[in-house]
């Protein structure tokens, strides 16, 4: 058996809307965490809202969408959520976002790890060409973490985020297929 | 420019509503256009039927109301109100002033006669007079460089370029994202008022 949704420290899995929605509307409170990931203004649904949201996006055609959440292998704690959208398989490409939600899993690769299971998924499984993200400037961490995983800057939307009085770009990054088959061939040559 | 200035009338083209009646039978034609189609969207080319068009304007002034994020409008001849093409600023969010604009003639004979580029300058005054918005954004193809140096003219500057996203015709294609913000069509304004 192929664990493709398998990682060294976590892996993806799919949780009921009713498991998913205890951690969510609690990591939505969290204005930074939600401020870091979303353009939207944070609204603080009730946990009862956030599961009909979860309910609701079930429904949606996994052509379009497809979302992952993250659990530790260690313990199969619930830390966060990985997944593809604005997926158009006909032409091989998505954008990819990932969370983490439990502040105490950041920095231990756990975020690393997830994306690389992630772009596996997508490159083997949905044989997508191409996967780009979008990620906001004041976000230096996430930036940083895109970038080691191979994913190159595209361009800037100037001016894209008002926050906090001041303007902010909204960047684009992006990874080829052919990108990610050298790179993982890269770490398997630098682990024999 | 004062309150009686009209945000919709164009010396060749008028922005308008959608006739439920007589439009959708013109615009079931257009989604056959297999170009015109790839230039408005990644989504498949699906050609709709007439009723199918009447159900999609349908669920356009559904969303238009209810969402609060979209601005839909005709583009029609100003003689004859002739349906030439449509106009939207979709994606609107409030908070930081930023939308996507979209724009078709769609009949080929009717282009290349100035009735876009009235449109477009219609729409960006709304966007940053009316809507009081910050930026515009446009999302072009690649294999559309006339649809890139039509923005491009309007003072839209290429931000964005998302490597061989698109694939067509077994070949690739970047993705353009291009944007004017509010200052850069105030200074081209300026400069037009100048000339």
């Amino acid at each position: 058996m192929i664990d493709l949704l398998g990682g060294e420290k976590i892996h993806l899995t799919a949780d009921d809307p009713e498991v998913f929605a205890a951690q969510l509307f609690r990591w939505d409170q969290d204005s930074e965490w939600f401020r870091l990931l979303d353009s939207d203004p944070p609204r603080l649904f009730s946990e009862k809202k956030v599961k009909e949201f979860l309910e609701k996006d079930l429904e949606k055609e996994i052509t379009h969408e497809l979302f992952f959440t993250i659990r530790t292998r260690e313990d199969d704690r619930l830390i966060g959520f990985i997944g593809l959208f604005d997926l158009i398989m006909h032409q091989g490409d998505a954008l990819v976002a990932i969370a983490l939600g439990e502040r105490e899993s950041w920095g231990h690769g756990y975020g690393t790890d997830a994306m690389r299971v992630m772009l596996g998924y997508a490159f083997s499984e949905l044989n997508l060409r191409k996967v780009g993200l979008i990620v906001f400037e004041y976000n230096p961490r996430a930036i940083r973490s895109y970038e080691k995983a191979g994913f190159v800057l595209e361009g800037r939307v100037r001016g894209a985020i008002l926050r906090e009085g001041r303007r902010w770009d909204w960047l684009y990054m992006g990874i080829l297929r052919e990108e990610w088959l050298i790179k993982q061939a890269a770490v398997t040559v630098s682990e024999s | 420019m004062s309150i009686d200035t009209q945000l919709f009338e164009g010396k060749l083209i008028r922005l308008a509503p959608i006739n439920h009646d007589r439009d959708p039978e013109v615009e079931s034609r257009w989604t056959h256009d297999l170009t015109l189609m790839r230039s408005l969207s990644r989504q498949p080319a699906i050609p709709l039927s007439i009723a199918q068009m009447k159900k999609k304007y349908e669920a356009t002034e559904k969303e238009v109301e209810e969402s609060k994020r979209l601005f839909h409008f005709t583009i029609r001849g100003r003689e004859d109100d002739r349906l030439l093409g449509f106009t939207r600023i979709e994606g609107i969010e409030w908070t930081h002033g930023t939308c996507s604009l979209k724009l078709a003639i769609g009949d080929p004979i009717e282009r290349n006669k100035g009735y876009g580029s009235e449109a477009m300058a219609l729409m960006l005054r709304y966007a940053f007079h009316e809507l009081n918005l910050y930026r515009v954004s446009a999302v072009v193809g690649e294999d559309n460089p006339a649809g890139i140096r039509f923005f491009l003219r309007h003072g839209f500057v290429e931000e964005v370029r998302r490597r061989k996203s698109l694939l067509r015709d077994g070949q690739t294609y970047d993705l353009l994202y291009l944007g004017l913000l509010r200052d850069e069509w105030l200074a081209g304004k300026e400069k037009i008022h100048h000339d």
